[in-house]
């Protein structure tokens, strides 16, 4: 979405003082009805959506199907237990993709010639790992490495989800790191080696952490992303994840109200995580037009 | 203002106009009395039988195939297997041809989402059960079914007698099924049970050993043991079952209330009192006798 630049938002300059005035006025009333429109249409909007939906033929079996309290209740222990081993997996392979993702965006950052070979894998691995389907990724990894029986190697499924959900997912963040490295201007990289850092030093003392902390929010959004896939998990079988639990239930009785709790756990975790992003990047707005002024 | 008033109120107006139309006039079922001569059945296409399935089946509920099916092997409409079969002779008992059986692909979560159904009825080997019965309609039970265990030899859940050895075994089981239910219930085993979205990716679970055995219903389990891993064998049969006080049984599914089941049910027990229900059994379903039960 892009922002600012919307025509009316400033003082048009071409305008004598008095009719300057007259134009600000105008805005102000017209804020002033505009808000008072948005909030009557909105309700009559949702009034409108509700007495269609409730008063539609289907709806009590509707509801019957998707909004029963007493399949809530029924599934949400199992469910509850399930996401808990969704948290551990996102827990852990978010620390692992924020590490590995870093490695390979700085690979590709990396200048010289020598380093063609590892800047060109870096690229070929964000573009591959970014194509596949997750679940392909998660199934290759799930069934069939275990199925080589090689020595010493584990045959957790939870091991290979996780481990599959950091591949892909490194590829996605990787991308994010790389736009904010990129986005540091090359002034701040010279005037690093000008101060006698070398090459890796002001990458690493002066690009990477602005690069960093500029793109905390794309960041979240991928946590947020990461979150929902680790439901992917499942497929290996012996991961009882909140999804699946809701999925057993569901097939079970016939009744969909179960993935209601799934889904509420998981906006429990996103809406939170959502206003910490707009914290921060306030913050950063605010930090900038701090050293702008 | 008043212009968007007028928007949405006729947005309702309309919303409101389709649903009337769409409303169906249910009558109610059991209340008929009508007869069920073919032309009088309240069917989804007037004159033909539509009968839902999923995509892929699987034997020995379907064997056989057919060139122009958009099932590849087997194929329902082979009038192979016992599902197929027994489809067919409901379809004639009704005073249908074979050729008014027309199949319609339907996933299994589809078949008890509420709403209309665009068949008449669906048969894939779903288990009656009272809380599913809120759901959807279920026809008389056709099949009894025992779940029962494979394992590989040498796991250890191969030798099991009794429920009591299976606690420290680590079972698997397809979505959806009874024998899911059956293990976290029943068994109850130390550890919960792994669960695939097919029979596919438990076969693949039992074979490379991330599972010791695995829990489907006794024709399945012969036809895995038989033809799909022939290194694997059926441990044993288990006789009760989580959710139903008696004996498990498959039913036909109809969208809820359908008042077709009446007749559906009729003709499954003609089938049942002339003996062919009992002869499409045998000729499609491995004798169950020799195996043991695991108690």
């Amino acid at each position: 979405m892009s922002v600012g630049g919307a025509p009316g938002g400033s003082d048009p300059v071409d305008l004598p003082p008095a009719r300057r005035t007259r134009w600000r006025d105008q805005l102000r009333a017209e804020g002033g009805r505009g808000a008072l429109i948005a909030t009557v249409s909105t309700i009559v909007f949702l009034a409108v959506a509700v007495v269609v939906v409730v008063n539609s033929p289907g709806w009590d079996r509707v509801r019957e199907a998707f909004f029963n309290a007493e399949d809530f209740r029924a599934s949400f222990p199992d469910i509850l237990s399930g996401f808990w081993v969704n948290v551990q997996m996102f827990m852990i392979a978010e620390v692992l993709v924020l590490m590995f993702a870093l490695l390979l965006a700085v690979i590709r950052s990396v200048p010289g010639p020598v380093f063609f070979p590892l800047r060109a894998l870096s690229t070929i691995y964000t573009d591959l790992f970014r194509g596949i389907p997750t679940l392909l990724v998660i199934l290759l990894l799930g069934f069939g490495v275990p199925a080589l029986d090689l020595q010493g190697v584990p045959d957790s499924d939870m091991f290979w989800g996780i481990v599959a959900l950091v591949l892909v997912y490194s590829a996605y963040v990787a991308e994010v790191y790389r736009s904010g490295i990129e986005s540091i201007h090359p002034s701040q990289r010279a005037a690093a080696r000008s101060l006698g850092l070398s090459q890796w030093q002001s990458l690493r003392f002066v690009v990477v952490p602005q690069a960093v902390r500029r793109v905390i929010p794309p960041l979240l959004n991928d946590f947020v992303g990461l979150q929902k896939e680790t439901a992917l998990v499942a497929i290996l079988g012996t991961v009882r994840e909140a999804v699946r639990e809701a999925q057993i239930y569901s097939t079970d009785t016939f009744n969909f109200t179960s993935y209601l709790g799934a889904a509420l756990l998981f906006v429990l975790v996103t809406i939170p995580l959502a206003r910490f992003t707009d914290y921060l990047i306030d913050r950063e707005r605010g930090r900038r037009q701090a050293n702008a002024g | 203002m008043r212009k968007l008033f007028a928007v949405l109120a006729l947005c309702a107006l309309v919303f409101a106009a389709c649903a009337e139309e769409d409303s169906p006039d249910q009558p109610q079922p059991g209340a008929s009395g009508a007869s069920c001569e073919k032309d009088s059945l309240q069917l989804f296409e007037p004159g033909q039988l539509t009968v839902a399935t999923s995509n892929p089946v699987f034997p020995p509920w379907f064997q056989g195939s057919i060139q122009e099916s958009a099932w590849k092997n087997p194929s329902p409409q082979s009038g192979e297997g016992f599902e197929s079969a027994l489809t067919y002779a409901i379809a004639e008992t009704l005073g249908f041809t074979d050729d008014e059986v027309i199949w319609v692909e339907e996933g299994f979560n589809k078949t008890y989402a509420p709403g209309p159904k665009d068949y008449d009825f669906s048969i894939q080997e779903i288990s009656i059960t009272p809380k599913r019965a809120e759901a959807v309609t279920f026809s008389d039970g056709y099949y009894d079914v025992n779940q029962a265990l494979i394992a590989l030899g040498g796991s250890p859940a191969a030798g099991a007698t009794t429920m009591e050895e299976l606690k420290a075994t680590k079972l698997g089981a397809q979505i959806g099924t009874t024998g899911l239910t059956f293990i976290d219930e029943v068994i109850q085993p130390d550890d919960e049970a792994a669960v695939f979205d097919d029979t596919s990716a438990a076969k693949q679970a039992l074979e490379s050993g991330s599972i010791d055995g695995m829990v489907v219903d006794l024709p399945t389990a012969f036809f895995i043991t038989a033809v799909e891993i022939p290194k694997a064998s059926v441990v044993g049969q288990f006789e009760n079952t989580a959710e139903v006080a008696g004996q498990e049984q498959f039913g036909l599914t109809f969208e809820k209330d359908n008042p077709l089941v009446t007749c559906i049910n009729e003709a499954i027990t003609a089938l049942k009192n002339s003996g062919e229900l009992q002869a499409i059994q045998d000729e499609w379903l491995s004798e169950a006798t020799d195996v043991p039960v695991i108690g």
